[in-house]
């Protein structure tokens, strides 16, 4: 299980300090807060998922990870860096994919590296390296609009780690593939990050994706996004397709099911 | 490209008949109707060479080297026009479609002038330039500038922004972006400004070398109704027909070649 590629060291970076996080969307009377004093923070290669009812910000706070929005009060972190900007350091991966129509699906991948100022026969050579881990070897010189949605996500998420990233983050990533496929991307997803395990913040609002992945959830009130829960899940690693169906999965997804219900309360739970 | 055998554009033979069919049918219409003298009221046919002499007039005028020279110099004027006009027009359209200060700057004279047909400027550009000459490659300029440089403005504010957002996510800088996003997602829009720019600069050329030029397919069109050579005048314009045709020709093969990305086979 456990092959690594060379080029790729294993992460012993991507340490997330979230303090007193507000960001608010909009201007003059339409603006609102989207997440309000978030506060967490997320260890070197852990994997966690936050969830929560549509409009509770999640995405937002994604964004402003990446760096694409400005925070409003608060900071983070990665790695004691304060975060200014969009860096390959922090790698996105969106619902819809936002490959590069006109490039191969090759030279998509080695973006980050042209960027760098890698040579093409080597930046090549590791973008195939990529394709061939996340089990694309093959689609090399295929346009993006020849793959299927599942292929085009993960030449996203190969385009994303050949920079090395000290982040993963994705924002519903699998939301608009079909059932089949959202569940053979998320096994996909899981073997990828147990040979480059790479701390990860993945944004969803379907609970079993989010038990099924993580390490850890947060679970985020409607908005303003606040966190109302913050759990560390029992769950071995590799995990298999039938965990969804054992019963401290169920527990725990009756429990998520019941907070997300839950109306509008702002009482937050200590961890 | 990949899958010749499934090309929808494609057509049976029998259709392909129908078609050559319809051509020579038109022919043989125009050939009743200039050897009968047909005369239709509204129209005639009276002073209507008929097919068959044009026909030797085209003979005649590739055998000489007069068609060289007109068709040489319409080219050189095309070329240098619109060619100016590809390099403003583009360079004029990343400036307004990226920066709203370029925008304010460049756009409310351009719109000003836009309603103007490129044809009207021939008296005052005949004024303006030293030679003819000039003043010729200016019209076709004029023609050509607006499409482009308006289509181009239309492509590159029109960018998705999530491919800006994920380029600069992946460590690409500004310049990289307009050069590795930008340009390639403005492309397809760039290049429908060159076709109609293309389609209105020849237009525009013609025009101006009726009235302005010594050499030229326009102005051998128009020679040849002043000398009453009649049958010349339709060689003329099947002439300015053809270098049309061939001229966008070129700019969809050359798009297609640029963005082999547009028509890829789908294979899932």
């Amino acid at each position: 299980m456990n092959i690594r590629i060379s080029d790729i060291p294993a992460q012993t970076v991507g340490r997330i300090d979230v303090a007193h996080l507000s960001i608010s969307l909009g201007e003059g009377a339409g603006a609102f807060e989207a997440v309000s004093d978030l506060q967490f923070t997320v260890e070197p290669g852990q994997f966690v998922c936050i969830l929560g009812p549509s409009g509770c910000g999640k995405s937002t706070l994604l964004g402003a990870l990446a760096g694409h929005l400005p925070v409003t009060h608060g900071q983070f972190t990665v790695d004691d860096r304060p975060v200014s900007g969009p860096s390959p350091d922090r790698g996105i991966v969106f619902q819809q994919h936002t490959l590069f129509p006109w490039k191969r699906v090759r030279d998509n991948v080695a973006f980050g590296p042209k960027m760098r100022g890698m040579g093409k026969a080597e930046r090549h050579r590791t973008a195939d390296k990529l394709l061939k881990l996340v089990g694309l070897s093959g689609f090399e010189r295929f346009y993006p609009s020849q793959l299927s949605g599942g292929m085009q996500q993960r030449v996203e998420i190969a385009r994303v780690l050949i920079n090395q990233p000290r982040v993963l983050l994705m924002d519903e990533p699998f939301s608009a593939l079909d059932a089949q496929t959202r569940s053979m991307m998320q096994e996909v997803l899981l073997d990828i990050w147990s040979k480059i395990p790479t701390t990860t913040v993945f944004v969803t609002h379907d609970i079993d994706e989010a038990l099924f992945l993580a390490d850890r959830i947060i679970v985020m009130s409607a908005r303003p996004g606040r966190v109302i829960e913050d759990t560390i899940l029992p769950f071995d690693r590799p995990r298999h397709p039938q965990l969804v169906t054992e019963n401290e999965f169920v527990r725990l997804k009756r429990h998520v099911l019941e907070l997300l219900r839950r109306p509008e309360e702002t009482s937050e739970r200590p961890r | 490209m990949a899958a010749a055998g499934r090309n929808p554009d494609r057509l049976p033979r029998a259709r392909w008949l129908v078609r050559g069919f319809s051509i020579l049918a038109c022919v043989a219409l125009w050939q009743l109707a200039s050897s009968l003298h047909a005369n239709l009221g509204v129209v005639t046919f009276r002073n209507v060479p008929p097919p068959t002499e044009v026909a030797e007039s085209a003979v005649v005028l590739l055998k000489s080297p007069k068609l060289l020279a007109h068709v040489g110099s319409s080219l050189w004027r095309v070329f240098a026009g619109y060619g100016a006009a590809v390099v403003i027009g583009v360079a004029f359209g990343f400036a307004i479609g990226r920066s709203r200060a370029a925008g304010d700057l460049l756009l409310p004279p351009l719109e000003l002038l836009r309603p103007i047909p490129a044809v009207a400027w021939i008296p005052l550009s005949i004024l303006m330039f030293p030679s003819s000459e000039l003043s010729m490659i200016f019209i076709t300029f004029i023609g050509a500038l607006f499409p482009i440089v308006l289509n181009t403005v239309h492509g590159v504010a029109n960018i998705d922004r999530r491919l800006v957002a994920s380029a600069r996510s992946l460590g690409g800088t500004s310049v990289a972006i307009l050069w590795e996003v930008v340009l390639p997602g403005a492309a397809p829009s760039i290049v429908t400004g060159l076709a109609i720019g293309m389609g209105t600069s020849w237009f525009c050329l013609v025009t101006a070398e009726m009235i302005s030029g010594q050499f030229g397919i326009g102005y051998y069109t128009w020679e040849a109704y002043t000398l009453q050579n009649y049958a010349d005048i339709i060689v003329g314009m099947l002439v300015i027909g053809f270098l049309g045709m061939g001229s966008s020709w070129l700019l969809t093969t050359l798009g297609r070649y640029l963005m082999p990305w547009r028509r890829p086979a789908v294979v899932r």
